[in-house]
């Protein structure tokens, strides 16, 4: 009886998505979809596949790729050997290796481009040693590395959570039944851990794909991910319909790269193994 | 034995890689010197310049005002939304989370872009373009935060037991429903507060000339050279950070104790 008004509560969220979720996402579909004039077109969606367009897309996948497999291959270990801590005070532990990422993202990057600068403290430790000063800002490592700093919480913290949530007596069991400690890896810890690798992948994938500002800050300009053809498109020049059509573009890959893990969450992860 | 001491490099080499590049934007913001190498001496003059530098106090106001402003509207649109989300059907229910989750998932350069296309259209840039874009971004965090509450309580049927008995909503409201969604309310105030906080790329396309958050504002900065005030505000920014941490740490510490 109650019930039928309190969802009246949630009026003002309805139409707030309607307004300023739905509409904008109809915004840009209408942009990519018309030429300057307003009439129908393609054009902007095939803008894609000219070649600088392609070469950007590549390259953002290429680094993303590159920096989603670094994180996880740093998180997991990681995750593990937290897990293995018996400390009193674990959460402070865990706590120390997330909280980078509640600082201003902008600011750590500042940090790269400080270390990473040809009079920055990094040439100058090789300095030290005798090893002429490296020219490392600008470069597409540049942008791996700072993409890997901003994103790397973000793969631990799912990985920790579900690791965590394994318990002891079933790596014991395992154990007493003869399993070593490889099969266990394969066969108990990384299936359960799956979830959390998944939405760690997703919480680096996705920004680490998107980004403008890292490539921009930390590659010079020399680095162009399509991130920065878009960003480009809407705030160097008025090219406001190619720029929303390879939105689109950039959307679909995102959600491919979704679907792609569900179903690997689906059918790989219980099947495989 | 061997095992442990690897495991203890590998921690310490992860904290250094971490830690490493705050720990040396802290200590040259100190440096009394422009160079990022020499030691010039301890000084106080970049926190100095820092507070009498009109576009970086603009720009800590500015940031101050969106992110509690929004994320107070958050918390409250948020907060009536998982209420009204909890109490529909199936089939609206999933429609609304479905909708919840686009935000979130979304690339924030496509949200900001469609935000913009959007505001062009019907007005100007400015600071309410800012608000309303940070106050639809941070909704969703506040709903996924409320609402595991407001399943988990018993307050549905205790909710509806007090309406009978002649409690008026307001008071059954608070009486019942609040206590359970306190900390999930609280928790997803803090996340729109650091989300608001962190926002670059979606301030960026909907702001107005002459509006600039921190973020937007370091951007600027950041591509015109390295500022060593730059470093005194990071230093800043990074205790700031600190503390609303081990706020949220103490409070869940004392949560979990409760229980």
């Amino acid at each position: 009886m109650f019930k039928n008004r309190k969802i009246w509560l949630s009026g003002p969220y309805m139409f707030w998505i309607i307004a300023f979720t739905v509409l904008p996402i109809f915004m840009i579909l209408y942009y990519a979809l018309t030429n300057e004039n307003g009439g129908f077109t393609l054009e902007n969606l095939a803008a894609i596949a000219d070649p600088i367009h392609v070469k950007a897309l590549l390259l953002s996948l290429k680094l993303s790729i590159i920096c989603t497999a670094v994180c996880l291959l740093l998180s997991y270990p990681l995750a593990m050997i937290l897990k293995g801590l018996k400390l009193k005070r674990q959460s402070s532990v865990v706590f120390i290796f997330v909280l980078p990422m509640w600082m201003n993202f902008m600011l750590r990057i500042l940090a790269w481009q400080m270390l990473l600068s040809n009079n920055g403290i990094i040439n100058a430790v090789l300095g030290f040693f005798g090893i002429p000063a490296q020219h490392m800002l600008n470069t597409e490592a540049a942008v791996v590395f700072g993409m890997v700093y901003d994103f790397l919480p973000f793969m631990i913290l799912p990985i920790y959570n579900s690791i965590v949530k394994i318990h002891d007596e079933v790596i014991d069991a395992a154990k007493d039944l003869g399993a070593g400690s490889i099969t266990i890896f394969f066969r108990i810890i990384l299936p359960l851990t799956m979830p959390g690798i998944v939405s760690g992948f997703i919480m680096v994938f996705i920004p680490a794909l998107t980004t403008f500002v890292i490539s921009d800050l930390l590659g010079g300009g020399k680095v162009l991910l399509i991130g920065n053809v878009i960003e480009q498109s809407f705030m160097q020049g008025s090219y406001w319909n190619l720029g929303s059509g390879l939105s689109i573009v950039l959307m679909a890959f995102v959600l491919l790269g979704m679907a792609l893990t569900n179903h690997d969450n689906h059918t790989g992860g219980a099947a495989v193994w | 034995m061997v095992k442990k001491g690897l495991s203890r490099i590998y921690l310490g080499l992860i904290f250094l890689f971490l830690y490493m590049p705050l720990a040396v934007l802290i200590v040259l913001s100190f440096n009394n010197s422009k160079s990022r190498v020499k030691w010039g001496g301890f000084t106080f003059q970049w926190y100095t310049k820092l507070v009498s530098d009109p576009i970086i106090m603009d720009a800590f106001y500015t940031t101050i005002i969106v992110v509690l402003v929004s994320s107070v509207a958050a918390t409250l649109i948020g907060t009536l939304a998982a209420i009204g989300i909890q109490a529909m059907r199936r089939s609206g229910r999933s429609i609304m989370l479905g909708a919840t989750n686009i935000p979130l998932l979304n690339a924030d350069i496509v949200t900001g872009i469609s935000l913009m296309l959007l505001f062009v259209r019907f007005t100007e840039l400015g600071l309410s373009t800012v608000l309303i874009a940070h106050i639809t971004f941070d909704i969703p965090y506040v709903i996924l935060n409320v609402l595991p509450k407001l399943n988990n309580g018993a307050s549905a049927h205790t909710y509806e037991a007090a309406r009978d008995l002649g409690a008026t909503p307001m008071y059954a409201f608070f009486k019942i429903v609040w206590p359970d969604i306190k900390p999930g309310v609280f928790s997803g105030f803090l996340m729109a507060v650091t989300m608001s906080l962190d926002d670059f790329a979606i301030t960026y396309f909907t702001k107005g000339p002459g509006v600039n958050t921190l973020s937007t504002m370091i951007y600027t900065e950041l591509r015109k050279g390295i500022l060593p005030e730059m470093y005194a505000l990071s230093t800043i920014l990074f205790l700031l950070a600190l503390l609303l941490l081990l706020i949220m740490n103490y409070r869940s510490a004392r949560e979990t104790k409760v229980r």
